[in-house]
């Protein structure tokens, strides 16, 4: 069985058609070299704003590394063929904006339920609706994590830079095919259509992870089992004469539908959930900027990381102990280190291009002394230092 | 149980584990499953050759799980989009979607249309019972003009849609339309379907006694099969027929039989011509 993309001759050719260096480019064509560098070779998406350059950017680079690009005719049907070319062996990308957001989730859960491991990338922007469509945003945290039905575990990572978003999209494909699950990257119309440097390493610089293939027949018989006790089952790709049965419906270890016993579901999504759970130190990433004295914390995520980060420089210059958090997976929330960090401090700020979401985590960790803030714009214009800043110096 | 392993030689192809099929007394989908298990042996195709996809529904049920091949049961009509990225995985395989009227033509209509376009090489069976079966007998957009169903009951005033017309017109590569009461032409056009380059749709109007034929005096399984019988005009005869004669007529045969350039092998052909022009 193979995972096309993982052989030896694609270093070279990787090497030969992106020399290592510094380039000038967009946050969409970052995620679309992150996704190349991390093996994918299957993109199947449906163009929306402002998502478009990568799908753009896949449709030209992808067959230079033999490589698939299908427009299909809706973000239903882009999801749905990355779940099917999954499970022949293909590591498989879409990317798309706050309305294909919407339109693909049924499938997201699908993507969980069956244990397929996927990428998905929403250029957020401004809604509800189609809202501003050239506009970035942050609006789509909850969406991420709540869009599609049931009880489910969700992975999200989010970008803050254009050379963060060629990382963290790798990053995203090697949590998938690690815990064999969809990945969300939460990204903005802002850093997608931001120009900056950024350095494409040597392909041997980055470490790229495949999904466990079953190691005998056994393994084989049971896609949806446990051999490892990791919660992650071996996963038997699609033409090796295993005979795999693949349902969205409730199902017993081999496969097979058992949507009446309450045993069989409980176990199944539980086992899901515990996947996720177990396996914290292969997705959990923040960074961290002056919270060892801190009294104040800002805690942001994404595009606005920086504007803060910049806010905190210049309050710690005027003397004002200021600290800050960037969680780098957003879904599951890093709730345990909130939970320390809320112990030391006396507020905590939390700028985001939305009216208040992330801040809603964060609330669940901090308790009642601590004054909790957010610093909310919409409407497309990323916050500035100058903004954050006003904020800290409010606070002190 | 067992006596069928003995009885019926088609068994062989069937997950044993998942028998008996959860499918009514008098249902055609057994007479699909079986048409295409005649269909995969007399072409003597190895099942671990097929990866068999389907959507929501009666007849998703059909083939997956019961049929013994990789089997992908997936969300309602997205079947044809979930086996598009199947064949260009497995381009060497036989992709199969087995489902119905309401997950392939309706909820899923728009991909049915944009895969025969793009003349993607899976054999589409759309099994057409004229309801929706599974979630109690509701109107499906195939339910025949002044018909009975749970959420039409004092008559249809919708016009059904012509599946097998409108799927060749799109342009697919092979399209044929059989009833369960043509058992042998079925498998004869399966068999086309399967080994046809491209897009190829059967359309097989199938009963169901017990959600549209108890609603429609037809209560029994065989009067539904006389029903079809009695109605059903070769394509040849139907050319010369007003569409008045039409009415409420299952024309037979089959539609188109061409050759057209298709999607997946002119992916590949893309990819090793950027490819060879990157040597250079």
């Amino acid at each position: 069985m193979i995972i096309r993309g993982d052989e030896p001759e694609q270093i070279e050719l990787l090497r030969k058609l992106y020399k290592p260096g510094n380039y000038f480019m967009m946050g969409d064509e970052a995620v679309a070299y992150g996704a190349i560098f991390a093996g994918c070779r299957f993109y199947a998406g449906y163009p929306i704003t402002p998502s478009s350059e990568i799908a753009e950017t896949m449709a030209r680079e992808l067959p230079k590394v033999g490589g698939y690009y299908l427009q299909m005719e809706d973000e239903i049907a882009s999801i749905a063929a990355m779940i099917g070319a999954s499970w022949t062996g293909l590591k498989a990308m879409t990317a798309t904006s706050g309305p294909g957001f919407s339109l693909m989730q049924e499938n997201i859960g699908y993507a969980v339920m069956t244990e397929t491991p996927i990428v998905i990338v929403d250029v957020q922007r401004s809604g509800p609706s189609t809202g501003q469509a050239t506009k970035g945003a942050q609006g789509d945290f909850f969406q991420a994590r709540w869009g599609t039905h049931g009880d489910h575990p969700i992975v999200a990572v989010s970008p803050v830079s254009v050379e963060d978003a060629f990382w963290e999209t790798i990053r995203a494909f090697n949590i998938a095919e690690r815990l064999r699950t969809p990945v969300v990257v939460l990204f903005d119309g802002i850093l997608a259509h931001t120009r900056e440097q950024i350095r494409i390493p040597d392909p041997e610089e980055v470490e790229i992870v495949y999904r466990k293939l079953p190691q005998n027949e056994e393994e084989a018989k049971l896609p949806f089992g446990d051999p490892h006790g990791d919660g992650v089952p071996p996963m038997p790709l699609f033409g090796h004469g295993y005979f795999t049965h693949v349902t969205g419906s409730t199902h017993k270890e081999n496969g097979l539908r058992d949507v009446y016993t309450q045993e069989v579901h409980d176990r199944l999504v539980r086992r899901i959930h515990r996947k996720i759970e177990k396996n914290k130190h292969v997705y959990e990433k923040y960074e961290e900027y002056y919270t060892d004295d801190a009294e104040i914390l800002v805690v942001s995520w994404g595009v606005s990381a920086r504007p803060s980060l910049g806010a905190v420089l210049r309050a710690r210059k005027e003397g004002i102990k200021v600290g800050l958090f960037v969680p780098k997976t957003v879904h599951p929330f890093p709730g345990d280190r909130i939970r320390e960090l809320g112990r030391n401090v006396r507020a905590i700020l939390v700028p985001e291009m939305n009216l208040g979401q992330m801040i809603l985590e964060v609330q669940r960790f901090v308790n009642d002394d601590v004054l909790l803030k957010g610093i909310n714009k919409i409407g497309g214009i990323p916050l500035t230092v100058e903004e954050i800043l006003k904020e800290i110096r409010g606070v002190v | 149980m067992p006596e069928i392993y003995s009885k019926y030689p088609m068994v062989k192809y069937l997950r044993k584990e998942a028998l008996p099929t959860a499918l009514c007394p008098g249902c055609g989908g057994g007479t699909v499953l079986n048409a295409f298990a005649n269909a995969i042996d007399q072409l003597k195709i190895d099942p671990r050759d097929i990866v068999v996809v389907s959507g929501i529904g009666c007849s998703a049920w059909i083939a997956s799980p019961y049929f013994l091949a990789d089997t992908l049961h997936t969300t309602h009509g997205r079947a044809i989009a979930f086996a598009t990225g199947v064949k260009v995985g497995l381009p060497n395989k036989y992709v199969v979607v087995i489902s119905g009227d309401g997950d392939l033509a309706s909820i899923g209509g728009n991909h049915l249309l944009h895969a025969a376009r793009r003349n993607v090489d899976i054999t589409v069976i759309l099994v057409n019972n004229f309801i929706y079966g599974m979630t109690g007998g509701q109107v499906a957009p195939t339910t025949p003009f002044g018909a009975i169903t749970t959420t039409t009951p004092y008559r249809n005033i919708e016009h059904p849609l012509k599946i097998a017309e409108t799927v060749a017109a799109a342009g697919a590569s092979y399209v044929a339309r059989w009833t369960t009461a043509h058992v042998y032409q079925l498998i004869e056009s399966i068999k086309k379907a399967l080994t046809t380059k491209g897009f190829s749709l059967v359309e097989v109007i199938s009963q169901c006694p017990v959600q549209f034929g108890r609603r429609n005096k037809m209560k029994e399984p065989a009067e539904m099969l006389r029903w079809f019988l009695k109605n059903s005009i070769p394509i040849n005869k139907a050319k010369n027929m007003s569409e008045e004669e039409l009415e409420g007529k299952f024309v037979i045969g089959e539609f188109v039989n061409r050759r057209r350039p298709e999607f997946v092998e002119e992916l590949n052909k893309l990819i090793r011509d950027v490819q060879s022009s990157l040597v250079r």
